[in-house]
């Protein structure tokens, strides 16, 4: 006996298939907070070399004025300004204040905005 | 039987509120260092110095740090909760974790207090 072949279609066209914009804010959110949990030793040795002294302070504000480390240290920024509107978002959803689909996809688009807008207004500012 | 894991959450709902009760103040605290900072016609080191010179800001910028190591407890241990299933490398991780958050707690101290 021959055993059929069951040629059955999947239906997964994963080309497709694609994220929902909050599903991108989403784990951005979590990206970005594990990026800066493992920048924790360094943010803090920053802060302690900048009151030590003003010997400290001096050296420090030279090393950061090298454009390889003004770029992770953007990026960083990046982080914290995309992890604190979506923080503030997924606040505001606590609170009901974004009750539809319509303003989830909507306040999404803003927090990627905005997080990204801040950080080239204080990139360009601190540069 | 209740068959509970040692590396589990324990408290969901305590560290759900913790971790948006931290979030406010670090906002808040960010919203204001940021605001004042921005205000200031020069800087340098006279000014950054002067700022965490007083009792109060130090008081503050540690309330704030603890916020921050509270609330990076709560995040890893979720996300180490969601991607690393073995018990054994996940009490690892979470032992890690703390260990180094208590440690920049110290650190805090020892930065904010110049010790």
């Amino acid at each position: 006996m021959n055993k059929i072949i069951k040629r059955r279609p999947k239906h997964l066209a994963l080309h497709k298939i694609q994220f929902p914009l909050p599903s991108y804010v989403s784990i951005l959110h979590r990206v970005s907070g594990a990026v800066l949990f493992l920048s924790l030793p360094l943010l803090l040795l920053l802060f302690d070399q900048s009151l030590r002294s003003i010997e400290t302070y001096t050296n420090l504000t030279e090393y950061m004025a090298h454009p390889l480390v003004k770029l992770p240290l953007l990026g960083l920024m990046w982080a914290f300004l995309h992890h604190f509107c979506a923080g503030l978002r997924y606040l505001a959803i606590d609170l009901h204040l974004l009750p539809t689909l319509a303003l989830a996809r909507s306040s999404s688009k803003w927090v990627l905005a905005v997080s990204l807008a801040l950080t080239v207004l204080l990139g360009v500012r601190l540069w | 039987m209740v068959n509970r894991i040692v590396t589990g959450a324990h408290f969901g709902l305590r560290d759900w509120l913790v971790q948006r009760v931290t979030a406010v103040v670090m906002a808040i605290y960010a919203v204001v260092i940021v605001g004042y900072l921005l205000m200031q016609s020069s800087f340098g080191y006279d000014t950054w110095a002067e700022l965490f010179s007083g009792n109060v800001m130090r008081t503050f910028s540690m309330l704030f740090l603890l916020s921050l190591f509270y609330h990076a407890w709560i995040g890893v241990r979720d996300i180490v909760m969601d991607y690393v299933k073995p018990a054994s490398i996940r009490l690892l991780i979470h032992v890690l974790v703390i260990l180094a958050l208590v440690l920049y707690t110290i650190w805090s101290v020892q930065i904010l207090w110049g010790l």
